[in-house]
């Protein structure tokens, strides 16, 4: 997955296209622990970069999930909503969170490419 | 402040505990197996609880100390045979609940757990009302629960004899040439013990249990298992302006104590004639959104009622699940109410508690 590109929220977007596919990432389910809910963006629906698009909670605190980019929902991942914990079993995989028809496709070199968000993410969390 | 850390804290770290401050104790919230999986395994196998940081009151008898303590407490202490243990309140004059308590008659003294973020205020009221201010939290003591079904097999493998115990009676046993006082009690909805034991001891007796079987569970199980069970967590579901009636925890005022005196004897009297104006009951979203702590209840034609005091999501039901206090008129089971979480409002159910049940083991014999 080397072309994919992470946002300092600990979400993930691979793009096939005009389509982002976008999901949180594991760093960020293990600092969340055991996952219990999760509420997508209604497929549609417009997303503004860094605006909130969707919750997940753990067993201990709530939390949101930014978009990493701006867009219009096209698809979302029911199956993480009818069973959350496949969010903790394969975050960066097939529990992905919703998919973008992107707007800007620029706004993705604001990102960080693999090696720099595992740089950011251990030092954020040490 | 310093952080206190219980005698079991090395043997915490050993399993990866990760850590949180509660009531100025370094506490393990979880273990690496993670809240749902240890949540999981007491319900289904057997897990191990430090709850060292509550605290351990040893009040000595003397010949007026029942009639001194029946003051304090609403609990009917005359009656209560050798070994017995009843859950009881330490209130306020208005019927507010200081603390939630668990008192026990051991043969020459009574023993009184209490809650660790309460124990020294606890003390302090207990101490004036007895007038003894010799009284004092025994901190040479670990306090340690193992719960679930698999427990009685296991602690009996390192304990002999102690699954004769009945639910909420207790009894001396020794480990390692040691005295320690184990109950058939806890906070989960499963049959299990507790056990009081010199510090020094406290890890080699752990690590036979974990040897024997059991797990190692953190506190954030703890808290989804209590929660599923329907038992409250003292500074969230009852504090200082809830009373045990308001609670619905009624059933722990003695009835031949109704008329007697004892601390917030008068508000309890009026309020078991009267009747209350809150409730706190279970309540079902209809949805898996959790309804945390502060979220607030409304009715259907969006009028206040109410608000949560615990949520979560509980594994062993598969459901967000939460309790809290709604105005009496919605108090009845079936109620339907509205949580208003992050904005929306969510259907809910006003429930019967416990969410999760299980029958309590009675024990066997007669000790």
């Amino acid at each position: 997955m080397s072309d994919t590109k992470f946002s300092k929220e600990h979400e993930w977007i691979t793009l096939d296209g005009e389509v982002g596919t976008i999901g949180i990432t594991k760093h960020a389910t293990e600092m969340l622990g055991d996952i219990v809910f999760a509420e997508l963006p209604e497929k549609g629906s417009n997303v503004e970069k860094d605006g909130t698009a969707g919750v997940v909670e753990s067993t201990k605190a709530a939390s949101d999930v930014y978009t990493p980019v701006s867009g219009e929902v096209v698809e979302i991942n029911q199956s993480i909503v009818d069973d959350p914990s496949k969010i903790n079993a394969d975050p960066e995989g097939g529990a992905w969170f919703f998919k973008l028809k992107l707007k800007d496709k620029s706004e993705l070199d604001t990102l960080m490419n693999k090696e720099e968000y595992d740089k950011f993410a251990k030092e954020t969390s040490a | 402040m310093n952080i206190n850390k219980t005698a079991l804290h090395e043997l915490h770290k050993k399993h990866d505990a990760k850590f949180v401050e509660f009531a100025g104790y370094s506490m393990p919230i979880q273990y690496s197996e993670g809240i749902v999986k240890e949540h999981n395994i007491t319900r289904n196998k057997s897990g191990i609880f430090d709850v060292s940081h509550m605290g351990q009151l040893f009040v000595k008898y003397s010949p007026d100390i029942t009639d001194k303590l029946q003051e304090i407490l609403p609990t009917d202490l005359k009656n209560l045979k050798i070994n017995q243990s009843k859950y009881s309140f330490l209130m306020k004059e208005n019927g507010g609940i200081y603390d939630d308590l668990i008192i026990t008659r051991m043969k020459n003294q009574y023993m009184i757990i209490l809650n660790a973020a309460c124990k020294q205020n606890d003390l302090q009221i207990i101490k004036n009302k007895l007038n003894d201010q010799s009284l004092d939290i025994n901190n040479d003591l670990s306090l340690i629960a193992i719960q679930g079904p698999e427990s009685k097999t296991i602690l009996e493998n390192v304990v002999s004899n102690v699954s004769k115990l009945k639910f909420m009676n207790g009894g001396n046993f020794s480990f390692k040439n040691n005295e320690i006082f184990i109950t058939r009690s806890g906070y989960t909805g499963e049959d299990g013990f507790e056990i009081s034991l010199p510090n020094k001891v406290a890890i080699s007796f752990v690590e036979e249990l974990i040897s024997k079987g059991s797990t190692l569970i953190g506190l954030g199980a703890r808290d989804t298992l209590r929660l599923e069970a329907g038992l409250c967590l003292y500074g969230h579901d009852i504090n200082e302006n809830t009373s045990p009636v308001e609670a619905n925890l009624k059933w722990a005022i003695s009835k031949n104590r109704i008329n007697d005196n004892f601390i917030g004897s008068h508000q309890i009297k009026k309020q078991i004639e009267e009747g209350v104006s809150k409730l706190r009951v279970g309540i079902k979203p209809e949805t898996r959104v959790i309804a945390r702590e502060s979220t607030k209840i409304f009715d259907e034609k969006d009028n206040e009622i109410g608000k949560v005091t615990s949520g979560t999501f509980g594994p062993s039901v598969n459901a967000s699940i939460a309790m809290g206090y709604i105005s009496n008129s919605h108090s009845k089971t079936d109620t339907k109410v509205f949580l208003e979480v992050r904005g929306k409002k969510v259907p809910a159910n006003v429930c019967d508690l416990p969410f999760y049940k299980k029958s309590y083991v009675k024990g066997e014999a007669n000790v």
